[in-house]
């Protein structure tokens, strides 16, 4: 390693990851609390005051970022999105990973039929990109939350269940293992006290990487009009909204839009420099 | 080497049976299927006419097996809007699809592994930094807030509407969702063309050639670089797959006339008949991406032909 | 010497510095050699003694953060620039060619090999035409029984042995005046190591060459060297003729290097006690893959063993011999698809319950890779008290006699709180003979338990075997590839080949009057074994 690397290590990056750790906490803020800055209803019109322009550009401090077609609050609007796009990218990348981790650790602890089997589904899933498994079901069920949740939360278990199928048929080899069978150890021991938590840094690598992409699908679905359904809203909602009116309120895409990519953006500087703490040889390997 | 394309093979086969029998599965389970598949208003002997067709009175397997029967026949029902065959509809977009993807992959590959080469040859300086900046901003950026960043830096700054309705497919109306399409994958060829070249360059046999006499340049580009592509060709083959199905926000963007504007619209209207065959066709060229990248590993990889 | 231009190399006071923050400041430091023509020229040392550094330093490939700071290098008479220096390069290539440790890694994977040594001809603008019967007439210089086929192979396709003589080749296809060997042997097994000697000092005269030959092994000393220096945490601490270095040694660390190099039986006698552990003709066979890829490999075949309380058998085999698939198998890791493992007349493959546990707690095993071993989560404590724990030992006894068995093993009651990762690869080793020790077992199984380790570390492990199984009274099954080793151990040995047992009896007879041809082959190949004696 040249000595030009070590000082963007210990210099530049932390300022970086201060930053996207400071946007972070402020959007988790603003998911929070962000209602309360705004008198407004999210769901409130008011055809006297429809697209508005933020302060800066002739707007008023009544609606301080504009309002939107039906003369909707953009503030607390992106407020409650923000809301929604949090819960889901927490939520769904936990689906994901549990699911996924468990899969991946059943097939490598069992072989055999079911571990055939879950090697299976892992193919299936890994030849239908999750935009596509998620646009089909929603075509066929009526979308809810709950479902569109849990599509979402699909998105990338097998690559977990792959990495821990894989993490746990090493691990199993490992010389600690054999010695501590020898010791009389249950199976149950093995793998709870022993591969388990060595294979856990696995699954939390892939979680850095799987929440911002998460983020990007719902955003991405929701843009579509086919993830949250009005009246509840998130960013991507917003933005479809807006698309429409791109050239005139140009506000309604381009504020929930920054806040997207910044989120994606935040929660890969951070990840990245997690996974450079848990393993230095992962570093820059995606 | 037989034994390995055999094994192969049957795993395609199989991952396309569970593909199938997936799809089958779940639009028996959603409700009414019939319904489903008729136009949202149909009269009731057009429903009870989709019931028979799909021969909802008899056993599950039985359905099942004509399910497949049908397919096999190339049978993948017909559009409820238009009253056309979903495999005509598919076709009709499939090209402007193509266009679209293969630009932008060829853009991916080109700019996306020339950053990589460069960032890893300068390992570390600010040439290296910026590349990896790059992958980072690229990988964030939702592919629909810089295409309407696009359309409106078009409308703004050169009075042209990039995403409207009827953008021919031409040379130059396909640049800008190409490169909106291609962001990403741009960012992510950089970065893995990087790492597996920084991986290859510390390789033992690098060293060796080294102490051999062979000069930089030619260990560059004879030895480092030749082994570095092997694992994109991983990548290259998932790109390929997904060719279909990753431009589905980017075709709605800018109101591309291609498969993924096809299916979006088909889930909105619950067209269920292209829907379903658009799914089958993506995981089939996923597949079949997949066993020409393992095939290509045979003639590119010889450690792999004695496994 | 007096006419100092007739030297191939000459290093006079080379300092090689180390990066800031690494444990010392120099990698190498004083060091001072001389290569005369036609002569080999030993560098021993164990790891970390900085003997790789100095060939990397001769063939200009030192790595940047390793500079070469003080010291001349002399190449026939001229200087080699302290900085890699591409000019330069090309011309020492023609003047020296290097061997390394791990022959298929330094060959590109995906060119064949004829194709890479034609490239070495065509950097140095040799015609097209010319090349390939070159190429040819190398490969089978080095004895490649079929060059036109070696011609085609690609790297993976070779066994170590025949990718060794490739590299060989390619080294000596410009005819330079110095061989450099950077631990050319290490990796392969002895027979092959033997051959692959036997090469180097077959071409050495053929191609009129001087050698550079780094080695951790005092046997291939023995075998190859003219001149040996001896070298420890970068300083030369020895330097003379083989003849007299290995007869005469005058350095304590030297001296110690060569006892261990011993290949001594005398100490050893089968002692008359009840067989413990017994294994009768025994076989595993794995499967692997699925469907059209399945192969099944016979890993043990009808083997047969018998162990006496307190008494240590030695299993020698090379590489695949199915050595440490045996030791699974008395592990009851594995079941034997045939035969009958018996522990004190019980076969194992019956226990259950109460009579499974005893017997996991009373044999025991000690693995190769002391790195992979423990659990890197666990602190020391943890690991060396888990046994007792899970068979039912209160926590607080269980770390108390944790405490105990640290200072058995010789490591300092403040280890416990440490994590593996703080240990060297010998206190790992340690660790690891605590941890199977404080289960009091009658048996110890020990799977390559020193190979891993430098020799002089070696030595003590093996010591604090033989010192714990005298205070303890275990009988130890003691599986190894190194003949040394299972001399230096073993009461009875059995001689392991693809999977089956060419060859057993007491260590002594079986040592200086082999019966089977392999056991035969093997004891001569050991490097520096002459005819039941000691170097």
């Amino acid at each position: 390693m040249s000595d030009c690397d070590k000082n963007f290590k210990s210099f530049s990056t932390p300022i970086v990851v201060k930053l996207a750790l400071g946007f972070v906490i402020v959007f988790v803020l603003f998911a929070l609390f962000g209602q309360l800055l705004s008198p407004h209803e999210f769901r409130a019109t008011s055809l006297f005051d429809r697209l508005k322009p933020p302060i800066g550009f002739g707007g008023t401090w009544t609606y301080p970022l504009g309002t939107d077609g039906r003369g909707r609050d953009l503030l607390v609007r992106l407020a409650v999105g923000a809301q929604i796009t949090l819960i889901v990218a927490i939520v769904g990348t936990l689906v994901g990973a549990v699911l996924g981790s468990l899969l991946g650790i059943i097939a490598a602890a069992k072989r055999g039929p079911i571990e055939a089997f879950i090697i299976g589904a892992v193919d299936v899933q890994a030849s239908l990109p999750i935009i596509v498994v998620a646009l089909f079901v929603l075509a066929v069920f009526n979308s809810s939350f709950t479902l569109f949740l849990l599509l979402v939360g699909l998105n990338g278990w097998e690559v977990y269940a792959r990495l821990m199928r894989g993490a746990v048929l090493s691990a199993k080899e490992h010389g600690y293992v054999m010695a501590i069978r020898a010791l009389g150890a249950s199976s149950f021991r093995i793998y709870f006290r022993h591969i388990f938590p060595n294979v856990l840094n696995i699954v939390l690598v892939q979680f850095t990487i799987n929440l911002p992409l998460t983020v990007l699908l719902e955003t991405a679905l929701s843009f579509l009009g086919l993830g949250v359904q009005p009246p509840l809203t998130s960013l991507g909602q917003i933005m479809s909204e807006g698309r429409d009116r791109l050239l005139t309120a140009w506000w309604l895409t381009l504020f929930p839009g920054l806040i997207i990519f910044f989120l994606a953006l935040s929660i890969s500087i951070i990840g990245d420099w997690v996974r450079d703490r848990l393993d230095p040889t992962l570093r820059s390997e995606k | 080497m037989t034994g390995f394309i055999l094994s192969k093979l049957l795993r395609a086969f199989i991952t396309l049976l569970l593909t199938v029998s997936l799809v089958f599965i779940f639009i028996r389970f959603s409700g009414d299927p019939a319904a489903a598949m008729a136009p949202p208003d149909a009269p009731q002997e057009v429903i009870d006419y989709y019931a028979e067709k799909l021969g909802l009175d008899k056993p599950l397997w039985v359905q099942y097996t004509s399910y497949l029967a049908q397919i096999v026949k190339g049978d993948f029902g017909y559009s409820v809007d238009s009253g056309r065959s979903s495999v005509s509809l598919f076709l009709d977009r499939l090209p402007a699809t193509l266009y679209l993807g293969g630009f932008s992959l060829l853009i991916a590959l080109t700019v996306g592994i020339s950053l990589g080469t460069v960032a890893a040859l300068n390992r570390g300086n600010f040439l290296d930094r910026g590349v990896m900046a790059f992958s980072v901003f690229a990988f964030a950026m939702p592919n629909f807030l810089f295409g309407l960043a696009v359309i409106l830096i078009g409308a703004l700054g050169f009075q042209t509407y990039l995403g409207g309705q009827g953008a021919s497919i031409s040379w130059v109306g396909v640049l800008p969702p190409a490169l909106t399409l291609g962001l990403a994958s741009t960012g992510s060829y950089a970065r893995f063309s990087r790492s597996s070249l920084l991986e290859t360059i510390n390789k033992p046999f690098l060293l060796a050639a080294e102490a051999r006499g062979i000069p930089r340049t030619r260990r560059l580009f004879f030895h480092a670089m030749p082994n570095a592509a092997i694992p994109l060709v991983t990548l290259i083959g998932l790109s390929l797959g997904g060719l279909i199905a990753g431009s589905v926000v980017t075709e709605q963007v800018f109101a591309w006339p291609g498969v993924g504007q096809l299916l979006v619209r088909s889930v909105a209207t619950r067209d269920i008949a292209t829907v379903q065959f658009i799914v089958l066709a993506i995981a089939g060229t996923m597949v079949v991406a997949n066993l020409l990248v393992d095939f290509l590993y045979l003639i590119i990889d010889p450690r792999i032909r004695v496994q | 010497m007096k006419n100092t231009n007739a030297a191939i190399l000459e290093l006079s006071n080379v300092g090689i510095g180390l990066p800031l923050g690494a444990d010392r400041q120099w990698a190498v430091r004083d060091i001072s050699l001389t290569i005369l023509p036609q002569q080999t020229l030993c560098l021993v040392g164990e790891s970390g003694s900085g003997k790789s550094v100095i060939a990397q330093a001769i063939m200009g490939i030192l790595p940047a953060a390793l500079p070469l700071k003080e010291g001349t290098i002399k190449l026939l008479g001229k200087s080699i620039p302290k900085q890699r220096s591409p000019s330069f390069n090309l011309l020492r290539s023609v003047k020296m060619g290097m061997v390394f440790q791990d022959a298929v890694a330094s060959l590109n994977p995906i060119k064949k090999v004829g194709h890479q040594l034609e490239e070495i001809l065509l950097v140095h603008g040799i015609s097209r035409k010319e090349r390939k019967p070159r190429v040819l007439k190398m490969l089978s210089a080095v004895l490649l029984p079929n060059p036109e086929s070696a011609y085609r192979s690609y790297p993976h396709e070779m066994s170590g042995g025949q990718a060794q003589r490739i590299v060989i080749a390619g080294a000596l296809l410009l005819n330079p005046s110095l061989l450099v060997a950077d631990e050319p042997t290490t990796a392969l097994d002895v027979t092959t190591q033997a051959e692959i000697l036997e090469l180097i000092t077959k071409l050495k005269v053929e191609f009129n060459t001087s050698v550079l030959f780094i080695t951790h092994d005092f046997g291939v000393v023995s075998e190859i060297g003219d001149q040996i220096a001896v070298m420890k945490d970068g300083k030369i601490l020895e330097q003379g003729s083989v003849k007299n270095v290995l007869k005469n040694p005058q350095n304590e660390y030297t001296q110690r290097l060569l006892k261990a190099a011993n290949l001594d039986t005398s100490k050893k006698k089968l002692k008359e006690t009840e067989e413990i552990l017994k294994a009768d003709n025994i076989s595993l066979t794995y499967k692997k893959g699925f469907f059209f890829n399945q192969t099944k490999f016979k890993a043990v075949q009808k083997v047969s063993l018998s162990l006496t309380a307190g008494s240590t058998l030695a299993v020698v085999g090379e590489s695949g011999s199915g050595k440490s698939s045996l030791a699974k198998c008395l592990l009851r890791l594995e079941n034997t698809n045939a035969g009958k493992i018996y522990y004190r007349g019980k076969d194992i493959a019956d226990l259950k319950g109460a009579h499974l546990r005893n017997f996991r707690s009373k044999v025991q095993v000690v693995l190769q890779d002391p790195f992979g071993a423990l659990d890197p989560r666990f602190k020391i404590i943890d690991a060396i008290a888990e046994g007792p724990i899970i068979h039912g030992s209160s926590w607080d006894e269980a770390n108390s006699r944790a405490i105990e068995m640290l200072s058995l093993v010789g490591l300092t009651p403040q280890s416990a709180e440490r994590y593996p990762q703080e240990f060297s690869g010998g206190q790992r080793q340690r660790i690891c003979i605590a941890r199977a020790l404080i289960m009091r077992p009658e048996v110890l199984i020990a799977d390559e338990a020193v190979s891993a380790l430098d020799v002089s570390i070696q030595v003590k492990i093996l010591d604090l075997f033989e010192d714990l199984q005298k205070r303890l009274g275990f009988a130890m099954v003691f599986i190894t590839h190194d003949l040394h080793v299972a001399a230096a151990i073993s009461d009875s040995v059995i001689v392991m080949k693809d999977g089956q047992v060419v060859e057993s009896g007491p260590t002594s007879s079986v040592f200086k009057n082999p019966q089977a041809k392999y056991t035969k082959m093997l004891l001569s190949s050991a490097p520096g074994y002459q005819g039941g004696e000691a170097l």
